[in-house]
Order: structure tokens, then sequence, then C-alpha cells
């Protein structure tokens, strides 16, 4: 019954089942290049930022206990900045008293930590180092950082433009509230040396390209500086890399860290100071 | 494929089970300490600073 020159029934079934499981192969790949993106979205908008914000705060806080236990140590050493031989008020400094006429300090090294910026609008626990510079790998993403200081525009205090840039998302989301400061809010910048309080201004938002708004008065080349500005930028939108957000601070005052931390924000820095 | 994976695991069921979680788990590790952030920093999302 069985012709010889026919295909044997299992061959044929073979054949089926090696084009299933070509399909099935196809259909798993796909399936698994799914979940892949999948991960790679939950890892990109929320769990790389719950692991890099925290690390980041985390560095930021022992950073600023290092330098209140030096201010401590050595209290003498706040007062060497300002070379109070030129005014003889300036001394009264070193004591503790709040001054509007800031030391300067040198510009840090390229990728050197330099200060530390809270800012009370963004939670109570934010808080970051400050690097030079404005490279993604070394400074924007680095868990030990997460904010970068452009290189060749002012340092805290000086005047001109102490400007800085940040991720808006991703990263540890430095400045994901950036848009929410209001007229007036503080921005603490803390050094080895002191805390330079600056006051929220205003808003610009700008071209990837308009890097006039670092100028020491930003958008006028011509002009001569003669306030202490901070310029903090970052993207907007959210998700997106189509303009910055500018915000624009203007200097209020300088204490030194013997003089203890800023009240508004001293319940929050590193129980080691004040 | 992961039919073919199945099979070639020794063991009962458990261990089976046991032995796909940690790989999946290791699999997990490796994509997040290295895999996304090289894909990340291959699209280059995140800019935020001015720039020419």
């Amino acid at each position: 019954m069985t012709d010889p020159r026919e295909p044997s029934p299992g061959a044929g079934e073979r054949r089926a089942s090696a084009r299933l499981s070509v399909v099935g192969l196809i259909g798993e790949l796909l399936i698994t290049a799914g979940v892949l993106v999948a991960l790679f979205l939950g890892w990109q908008l929320w769990w790389n930022n719950v692991v890099s914000s925290s690390a980041q705060e985390r560095a930021a806080t022992s950073q600023s206990e290092r330098w209140l236990e030096q201010a401590r140590a050595e209290p003498d050493a706040s007062g060497q900045a300002p070379a109070p031989s030129d005014n003889p008020n300036a001394g009264g400094t070193t004591g503790g008293t709040v001054s509007t006429d800031p030391p300067v300090m040198k510009p840090a090294g390229l990728y050197q930590p330099f200060a530390v910026i809270y800012v009370p609008r963004f939670g109570d626990e934010w808080r970051r180092v400050v690097k030079e510079g404005v490279s993604a790998p070394h400074v924007l993403n680095s868990e030990h950082s997460g904010i970068g200081h452009y290189p060749g525009t002012q340092m805290p205090g000086q005047v001109g433009n102490f400007a800085i840039a940040g991720h808006v998302n991703g990263y540890g989301n430095a400045f994901i509230d950036m848009s929410k400061l209001r007229l007036g809010d503080r921005i603490y910048i803390q050094t080895s040396q002191g805390w330079y309080t600056y006051r929220f201004r205003d808003y610009e938002y700008v071209q990837p390209d308009a890097v006039a708004v670092l100028l020491p008065v930003p958008r006028e080349p011509s002009t001569a500086p003669e306030d202490r500005l901070i310029t903090m930028t970052t993207c907007n939108p959210p998700f997106h890399s189509g303009e910055r957000l500018v915000a624009y601070g203007v200097f209020e005052s300088y204490q030194p860290l013997t003089a203890g931390a800023p009240a508004e924000i001293a319940a929050h820095v590193a129980a080691v100071g004040g | 494929m992961y039919a073919a994976l199945w099979r070639v695991l020794p063991g009962p069921v458990w261990v089976r089970i046991l032995i796909l979680i940690v790989l999946a788990a290791l699999v997990l590790f490796a994509l997040v300490t290295w895999v996304f952030p090289w894909v990340d920093s291959m699209i280059a999302t995140q800019e935020d600073t001015v720039s020419v």
C-alpha cells in the first residue's frame, strides 16, 4: 500500500515543524526585542534616575560635610580669600557676619568639584555637587555630580555670570523642577570657604546655540558687568532637546562657613553644620 | 529558542525555574550596567547645555 516514491508522512511533518520553528524563532526574537526596548525605557525614564539622584545627593551631602568639618577644624581659613589687608572692615567676615562683597575663588581644574548647590524650592533633600566642565559622561551624568560649571564663565560671587548646567531628566534629573522656581527663591552655593546666596530673577527660553546667555552680562556682549549673576541652563521641553530653559539669579549675600549655614537651609544641611 | 533552553536545563521543574530566575537577573544586571548606558550614550537624547 505504501508507495516508496512518496515522502513518508514523518518527513512532511518534519518540514512543517521546521517551518513552524523558524517562524516561532522569529516570533520569540521579536518578543525579546520588544521586552528589551521596554526595559530600556523603564531604565532610562525611571530606574536610572532613582539610582543616580540618590547617589548624587549622597555625594553632595558628604562633600558639604567635609567642607564644614574643615572649616570647624581651621576656622581662620575662611578669612584668607578676601585679602583683608586692603579693607580693615573685611576682617569682620571671618567672625561670621554676612557680607555683600564676597571672596572669589580661583577657577577650578577641569572635572574638579568646587561647590555644592542647594535650592530649597527643589526639595529639602535636593543638593548637588558642582564640578568644573559640562561634559555629559564626566559631570552631568556622573553619580558624584549632576551639575557642571561652564568653563570660562565666572566663579561664585564674582562680578559677571556664574553659569551652570544640569539635566532636566535623565541621570538624576538634577534640574527637573527648574520651571517651578518663583521670583525671589534662594539658590545657595556652598564652597570650601562659604555660602553664596543668590535669588531667582527670571527665565528665558532660548535656542540650543544661544551661548550669549553665558556672557558676563547675558545677551549683552559689549556691556561691562556690574552685577553678580547666576545662570542655570537645562533642556526644554523635558524628554526633548529642542530648546533650552535658562534661569537667572542675582547675588544677595555671602557668609563664611564658620558663620553657619543660611537659616533657610540650616536644618537640612549636613548634621555636622552650624 | 526558549523551548530549547527549557529542554537543556537540568533537574526538576523548580530547579529549572530557579536557574531561569538567576539567568534573568544576570541578564538584567548586564543590561543596566553596561548595555543601557552605552545605548543611551549612542542616542544622546540629553542635551542640556548651550553651545554652538
